[in-house]
């Protein structure tokens, strides 16, 4: 079997790459907050803690799974099976490196924001079947804030797409050969970040689960393993997210060739993941209106103005 | 890619029938979304990758998050669940059935005059774009009309 895109080898490799890297995460996370806040995490078991993650695993896997009497059984089951599924789909169209892909897909963009789009299900099932108050109210939260800036997501993008003038992901790579759209598209990268987080909903915008006002928000019901794919689902969305700004911002995988182009693109993307856990250490959680107004009132109007004169300067240099 | 088609299909149409038939909202819902990734399964076999990624995005993304909000917060519990049971007698199956039939027989005879033939013909997001701004801009321009007013209105009512 050869290593090329769209080759059963290709898939089995970064379908588990992709899984063991967020599972990884966890322990990262949690050594790098050490780090940021003058402790130190989990450095007992195995190399500087490296086997955290194992220890983590086993008592997930092995903890009691349990679903509640009262809650809707279908949509609970259903619930964590989809959020794993829409962000193992969206990698699908990522391309890492030439050569190294699942899929080129056309679509490619539109791809990773229909999977989103689904992604709000997740969490919205969860927190109704859970048939909890707090979990309802981390759903109601969730839905708000998951469709509105998944809103800001896809117009922020379209910048990108208009000066690549390509949907696919690796056309769009490739289009920043002679310079990566950070620059023309700073506007764009900054309200995509923003988004990005609030997509997937990690602190600072972890409003629908924010345990110090409604426990565990819409994740409060589950435990064992299906609460272990919410969790991998979290740092899934993370990984996916520093991968499409790195792809779509940063030039993917282009970079001087005294390094592989894989290594680039694995170096530009952690250093996102390193950043998003930054931010997650460093800033204080919002008010969920303080959110949701920011977004509709500060975020549309900005990244629509953005999306004009980008279409002003692409139609006048041209 | 023709079996994909009809797989799609059977699944699009078998959903729809169980959207009708489950008691419970939330799990009717659940069927509906699958129902609306089928048929943008369809629109992808057919060629419309465009039409299929919108129909994901639009319907099953964001239309349907609407109606399970809705939901979240109309607290449907074990009584509206009692009600749709009660609702759902085999005598209310009768006349809709018959006129069902009628339609499907109607469809089936005017269908079997025709001989299709199923060759897809890709058509991609650039063309799509040049119909909808150039021939179609007029449409275009009054939907976005009606949608501005939706909004207005919705500012308006969420105002008071």
């Amino acid at each position: 079997m050869t290593f090329e895109v769209g080759s059963g080898l290709s898939i089995a490799v970064i379908l588990t790459t992709v899984i063991v890297v967020a599972a990884m995460l966890i322990w990262v996370e949690r050594r790098l907050l050490g780090f940021w806040q003058d402790r130190l995490g989990p450095n007992r078991v195995g190399y500087f803690g490296l086997l955290q993650v194992v220890a983590d695993m086993i008592k997930i896997f092995t903890k009691e799974d349990w679903i509640p009497p009262f809650a809707d059984k279908f949509s609970f089951v259903l619930a964590p099976a989809i959020i794993m599924s829409v962000i193992l789909l969206s990698f699908s169209v990522v391309p890492f490196a030439p050569g190294v892909g699942v899929v080129d897909s056309n679509i490619g963009v539109l791809f990773v924001l229909a999977m989103a789009s689904l992604g709000a299900y997740s969490v919205m099932l969860a927190g109704l079947s859970s048939d909890n108050k707090y979990a309802l109210l981390g759903a109601l939260r969730a839905a708000a804030q998951m469709v509105s800036y998944e809103v800001f997501m896809g117009i922020s993008i379209l910048g990108v797409v208009a000066l690549s003038g390509s949907f696919n992901l690796r056309e769009i790579v490739l289009a920043q050969t002679d310079g990566w759209y950070i620059i023309p598209q700073f506007i764009g990268f900054v309200i995509f970040l923003i988004a990005g987080v609030a997509e997937s909903h990690r602190l600072p915008f972890d409003i629908p689960e924010a345990e110090q006002e409604i426990c565990a928000g819409y994740h409060t019901e589950y435990s064992g393993m299906k609460f272990g794919m919410f969790f991998v689902g979290e740092y899934l969305g993370l990984v996916l997210i520093s991968s499409l700004i790195t792809v779509l911002f940063f030039g993917g995988w282009l970079g001087p060739s005294f390094l592989p182009p894989i290594i680039w693109f694995v170096l530009k993307a952690s250093a996102f993941i390193a950043f998003f856990i930054l931010m997650r250490a460093a800033l204080p959680r919002p008010r969920y209106d303080q959110l949701m107004t920011y977004g509709w009132l500060f975020l549309l109007p900005v990244s629509l103005v953005n999306l004009l004169v980008t279409g002003v300067i692409i139609l006048s240099t041209q | 890619m023709i079996m994909l088609f009809y797989i799609a299909a059977a699944v699009a149409v078998i959903s729809t029938v169980a959207v009708i038939l489950q008691t419970n909202i939330v799990h009717a819902l659940i069927y509906l979304i699958l129902s609306l990734l089928a048929v943008a399964v369809v629109f992808y076999v057919l060629g419309a990758p465009f039409a299929a990624v919108l129909e994901a995005i639009v319907y099953a993304g964001a239309i349907m998050v609407l109606f399970l909000f809705v939901i979240m917060m109309l607290n449907m519990g074990q009584q509206s669940l009692d009600q749709e049971r009660s609702w759902m007698g085999p005598r209310v199956w009768i006349v809709p059935s018959i006129l069902a039939a009628v339609l499907l027989a109607q469809l089936l005879t005017v269908m079997s005059q025709y001989n299709y033939e199923l060759s897809p013909t890709k058509v991609d997001v650039m063309e799509v774009s040049a119909l909808l701004f150039g021939p179609y801009v007029l449409a275009v321009e009054l939907a976005s009309i009606l949608l501005l007013a939706g909004l207005v209105a919705a500012y308006h009512l969420a105002k008071k």
